[in-house]
């Protein structure tokens, strides 16, 4: 049984139901209804430094690749490559040493002069001291992909129902309680992303995932303008920040369909749903200044979501020692449609007890607690990433 | 617009007429527009029904809702694409001309 349906639980299904077991989702919305819609579908390795994460995306873009010649092409996978902009040759010297430390994990970097920058991408600002190419970052169209990867899964589906509690026997998990039924299970995933931390207060444990608000702007339909995933240096230390406050780097990438993407920001305002203006407007300044030709383009949208936050960066993945039958895979902030099928890979192993080609240690769930968490952000035993990105 | 006999317009009903008359271009033709009339207007005036063309299939498009929520009208209005034609006035020497696909084909890479 597998709650929520959005790409992480999609992948659950999916390679739980190759693994051999039957396989329920519910989801109180429809398929993708949460972050898994609100996102842009990135698959990087290029914004995470050496560590646990950056492992799991590594296994999750092999495992992607296989999924783009299984799916249907709907999914507008494309491995595009992504492109990080340095402004300054401080900036490039910092990027130059994480990206060294990338290249140990496995990661493809490429350093790129400020000539070739203009001729990756054409439109590109003159200006920037160089840059770094990652031919493994892709993308695909996520809500399509989890809808798919779903549906290839072979899971039974009960979607508009909203998890109201846990059937218990002797204190273990055996199923869950819905508005409408009570599915049984000998095993239940939490696959609930930004809701996951009330899906595991229902089951009496904490998990501290925390919201962190993200617009996209969405421009009018373009040929292609904007060849891969353009993103200027600042956006890696958004990422590993734990800041509450409004942070904006820009993020620019073009879409099969002609629309222009343009992310991201970052703020901890809860799950406010309102319009940020000042949100909108730094995106805006910051596109049209890393690619000029934006300028005289027109958004025709805006759209938002919650990125799920755990507080050391690293998702939630594997067995709750604190209740048997109970598992989570959620907390993948940004990263979820990336790690999604690695997730999956986990979870499956888990539930049969199979080995995984990676170490599921530091995503154990059971890793916060009040007196087990640092104050600097890191895990108990200082595997978070924050600190080393 | 040309008033045929026996048909009665609002603007006959209540003796109106236009304030100014002028040109604007379409696709190299010259024609004619009232001060007021949308783009939209002056060009289904003149019997042109279709001024863009569908970015997969190159289809024909013109004006849906005629009241600027469908977004299926755009043409291009003095080099400018994306202009829904029921909304933009038309003005002396305006030159439209028909857009195909994104009406941006100039900034591909």
């Amino acid at each position: 049984m597998i709650i929520g349906a959005g790409v992480v639980g999609a992948a659950c299904a999916y390679y739980a139901g190759r693994a051999g077991l039957t396989v329920a989702v519910v989801d109180r919305g429809p398929v993708a209804g949460g972050t898994t819609g609100a996102g842009e579908g990135n698959l990087l390795v290029s914004d995470k430094g050496a560590g646990a994460e950056l492992d799991l995306a590594l296994w999750s873009a092999g495992l992607w690749r296989e999924l783009a010649e299984v799916l249907p092409e709907r999914i507008e996978y494309e491995a595009k490559g992504g492109l990080v902009v340095a402004p300054d040759e401080t900036t490039l010297k910092a990027l130059r040493t994480f990206a060294d430390g990338q290249r140990a994990a496995g990661v493809h970097a490429v350093e790129v002069g400020a000539g070739e920058l203009r001729e990756l991408e054409p439109h590109l600002a003159p200006g920037p001291a160089g840059g770094f190419h990652y031919p493994q970052d892709s993308q695909v169209q996520p809500a399509q992909a989890a809808a798919r990867l779903l549906a290839a899964s072979g899971a039974e589906v009960y979607l508009g129902e909203e998890v109201t509690g846990f059937l218990l026997e002797r204190g273990a998990v055996r199923g869950v309680r819905t508005g409408r039924r009570e599915l049984r299970a000998p095993a239940v995933v939490n696959a609930a992303g930004t809701w996951g931390g009330r899906i595991a207060e229902l089951a009496g444990v904490e998990l501290p995932v925390l919201p962190r608000r993200g617009f996209v702007l969405v421009t009018e339909p373009l040929p292609r303008v904007v060849r891969h995933k353009v993103y200027a240096a600042d956006y890696i230390a958004d990422v590993a920040s734990g800041s509450a406050a409004l942070q904006s780097s820009a993020v620019v990438e073009g879409t099969p369909s002609g629309p222009v993407l343009i992310g991201a920001t970052r703020e901890r305002v809860g799950f406010d749903r309102s319009l940020s203006v000042e949100a909108l407007r730094r995106l805006a300044v910051q596109a049209a200044a890393l690619f000029p030709v934006l300028a005289d383009v027109r958004v025709l949208r805006a759209y938002h979501g919650f990125r799920p936050y755990l507080p050391d960066h690293l998702p939630a993945i594997g067995a709750d020692p604190r209740v048997p039958g109970l598992l989570h895979a959620c907390g993948h902030e940004g990263a979820g449609i990336g790690l999604a099928p690695a997730t999956g890979q986990l979870i499956a192993a888990a539930l049969t007890c199979a080995e995984t080609p990676l170490d599921p240690h530091p995503f154990r769930p059971d890793r916060f607690g009040p007196d087990r968490f640092g104050p600097d952000g890191s895990g108990p035993d200082g595997s978070g990433t924050a600190a080393t990105r | 617009m040309s008033q045929s006999p026996g048909t009665r317009s609002p603007r006959a009903l209540v003796g109106g007429a236009p304030v100014a008359t002028y040109t604007m271009r379409f696709d190299g033709r010259e024609l004619s527009a009232q001060a007021g009339q949308s783009i939209a207007a002056v060009l289904w005036g003149a019997g042109i029904l279709a001024w863009r063309t569908t970015r997969e299939t190159g289809a024909p498009r013109g004006a849906f809702c005629g009241i600027g929520s469908c977004y299926d009208c755009l043409v291009t209005v003095n080099g400018r694409p994306n202009q829904r034609a029921c909304l933009v006035p038309a003005l002396p020497g305006d030159t439209v001309t028909t857009q195909e696909g994104t009406g941006r084909a100039d900034l591909a890479v």
